[in-house]
């Protein structure tokens, strides 16, 4: 075995491009022509459904509707703010060797994780009826004043919210190598500059993929807040179709609306990841720009074979 | 130069670089530490052999306080590493004091900890500013200068990530060398490496001990410390068994633990 190794150097002839003949998938075919059958019908079904398509496109852009994505943008940036300050609060309360913050950290989580966050929004929107007076000292009035549908609905989206990020927060805190604390302390390092310089940049590679999906889940779970009044884009919706009574229509605005602003930040958070993945991969992905110019680079290419010789 | 003179003038007057007296450490009921007794001189490097388990790394990581000490006491410089003595109490440091403690002691760890999000310039560059707030600019040339002495020059703009084993420890030994320190604390820097690269680290680590560091290796390259070790330590089950001179040690070890060790390793 091992002296026919030795032998005669490799035929100087190039080897033979192989052409076989490849084999056939049918069943790819037959599964790939059920799936397309399936959706013709569903396409006729809704083509025939009672549904008035004409006037969708005029709605997507109606002020009332606009103005509700505009509050439902707005509300789902501000309890995401809030619930990301919270929740870094509250992950650190919970990793703290303090026994009483990282008891409270846990009992917070386990309460606002454990409700409906419809109960807890309609609870913020219904406290007046056992606070009937807000009073903070420098500061008192009716609660039905001060618990507007906004704030209902900030608390109750944001605090729910903070719970979630805390243990995301924590997740991403727990991921990071102890090597790394132990070599910005032996560089004299305090524990507040390790925290911010080593630990956290390489947490949020952890952090941010999650807090997307949590920011997108928030532009959804947001129209709960049409419970308490406020004038997201269901709310919207709803008040028109009751005059209009384009039920399913204005539904369908509202979901196309839903879908824009869920497509831009996803978009968002791709880029997002790929800053905070800086030293963790060799080479970074190609952002979709860049995917899209090699594409058609590529798509240019196969349509003049002569450029590529 | 100036520092040059003054670790001379401690050395004249017999001021130790690092002094343990009866150092003990448990973790638990794990008791790792037995009583170490050593003595470190300025300039001198000094070589820690041994079985795993040992506790020559946790020894090491008892000089810069990474670990609290059970009993004992532990001197750097003549300072008691992480307390202060205050008639015969004994006081915790608080944090920034035990950070001020470490400035001057730089560690090089086994699995390198390069911090991976920053560049190998950014990782040299870090402590000197954000511990010692200098310039970004005056940080920047240094560290330019020690990535080139470590023979990196051409690596400056890379990830831990983009560098091999061999390179990354290089960058964490230019890190450890930016702080300026007087004391360098080695944690087996080969052991993570492959064959072939070990010998590229171990140049540096020669070259900085002719420059005259204070440097404490804990090793099982015996290559190294015959060559470039001062003083070297066997260590087995937590205490002390044999010293001396390395070329002693290493050729006609006295202690019976000493010599089955060194016929497994040699």
């Amino acid at each position: 075995m091992t002296d026919t190794v030795d032998k005669a150097p490799a035929p100087a002839v190039p080897p033979e491009q192989i052409k076989a003949i490849p084999v056939r998938h049918y069943g790819r075919w037959v599964a790939g022509a059920a799936v397309v059958a399936i959706l013709v019908l569903i396409g006729i079904a809704f083509a025939n459904a009672n549904i008035n398509y004409s006037i969708i496109p005029d709605y997507i852009t109606d002020g009332t509707i606009v103005s509700g994505a505009w509050h439902t943008l707005y509300i789902s940036v501000l309890a995401m703010v809030l619930g990301l300050a919270l929740g870094v609060i509250l992950a650190v309360m919970r990793m703290s060797s303090n026994p009483v913050t990282s008891t409270v950290s846990w009992l917070y989580i386990w309460f606002f994780r454990g409700t409906p966050v419809l109960v807890q929004l309609l609870l913020w929107y219904n406290i007046s009826l056992v606070f009937p007076v807000l009073n903070l000292g420098f500061y008192k009035d009716e609660m039905n004043q001060v618990m507007t549908p906004f704030l209902a609905a900030l608390l109750g989206l944001g605090l729910n919210e903070a719970a979630y990020m805390a243990e995301i927060v924590r997740a991403g805190i727990q991921s990071v190598d102890l090597g790394q604390t132990e070599a910005s302390h032996a560089l004299g390092m305090t524990q507040g500059q390790t925290l911010r310089r080593v630990i956290l940049p390489q947490a949020m590679r952890v952090i941010v993929p999650p807090t997307g999906n949590e920011f997108i889940n928030m532009l959804k779970t947001s129209s709960l807040a049409y419970a308490v009044q406020f004038n997201e884009i269901i709310k919207r919706a709803q008040d028109i179709s009751s005059t209009s009574l384009a039920v399913v229509e204005m539904y369908f605005v509202a979901s196309i609306w839903y879908l824009m602003l869920t497509s831009v930040f996803s978009v968002g958070q791709y880029y997002l990841e790929r800053r905070y993945a800086r030293g963790s991969t060799r080479s970074l992905p190609p952002t979709p720009l860049q995917r899209l110019r090699k594409h058609l680079a590529l798509f240019v290419s196969f349509r003049r074979p002569e450029a590529t010789r | 130069m100036t520092d040059l003179v003054k670790d001379m003038a401690k050395s004249a007057a017999g001021h130790p670089m690092v002094k343990a007296e009866g150092v003990h450490k448990s973790f638990g009921l794990a008791h790792i530490l037995k009583g170490i007794d050593l003595e470190v001189n300025p300039r001198e490097v000094f070589c820690l052999i041994g079985p795993s388990g040992s506790g020559k790394s946790t020894f090491l990581r008892c000089i810069n306080h990474l670990e609290k000490i059970s009993a004992g006491r532990l001197y750097v410089d003549g300072d008691l590493v992480g307390y202060r003595q205050k008639g015969d109490k004994l006081y915790e440091l608080k944090e920034k004091e035990v950070a001020a403690q470490r400035r001057d002691i730089g560690m090089v760890f086994q699995r390198f900890n390069l911090f991976p999000h920053m560049t190998a310039l950014e990782n040299v560059m870090e402590a000197p500013v954000q511990v010692k707030h200098e310039s970004k600019a005056v940080a920047r040339e240094r560290a330019e200068q020690l990535l080139d002495r470590v023979g990196l020059g051409d690596r400056k703009g890379h990830y831990p990530a983009q560098l091999s084993g061999g390179q990354q420890q290089r960058v964490a030994i230019a890190r450890a060398l930016a702080m300026e320190p007087k004391l360098m604390l080695f944690d087996e820097p080969t052991s993570a490496l492959d064959p072939e690269l070990v010998g590229e680290v171990l140049d540096v680590m020669r070259d900085l001990a002719e420059s005259g560091m204070t440097m404490i290796v804990v090793t099982h390259e015996m290559g190294f410390a015959r060559e470039v070790g001062d003083s070297l330590v066997f260590m087995d089950d937590g205490v002390v068994v044999e010293a001396g001179n390395p070329r002693d040690v290493l050729t006609n070890p006295q202690h019976q633990r000493t010599q089955s060790f060194l016929s497994k390793v040699l």
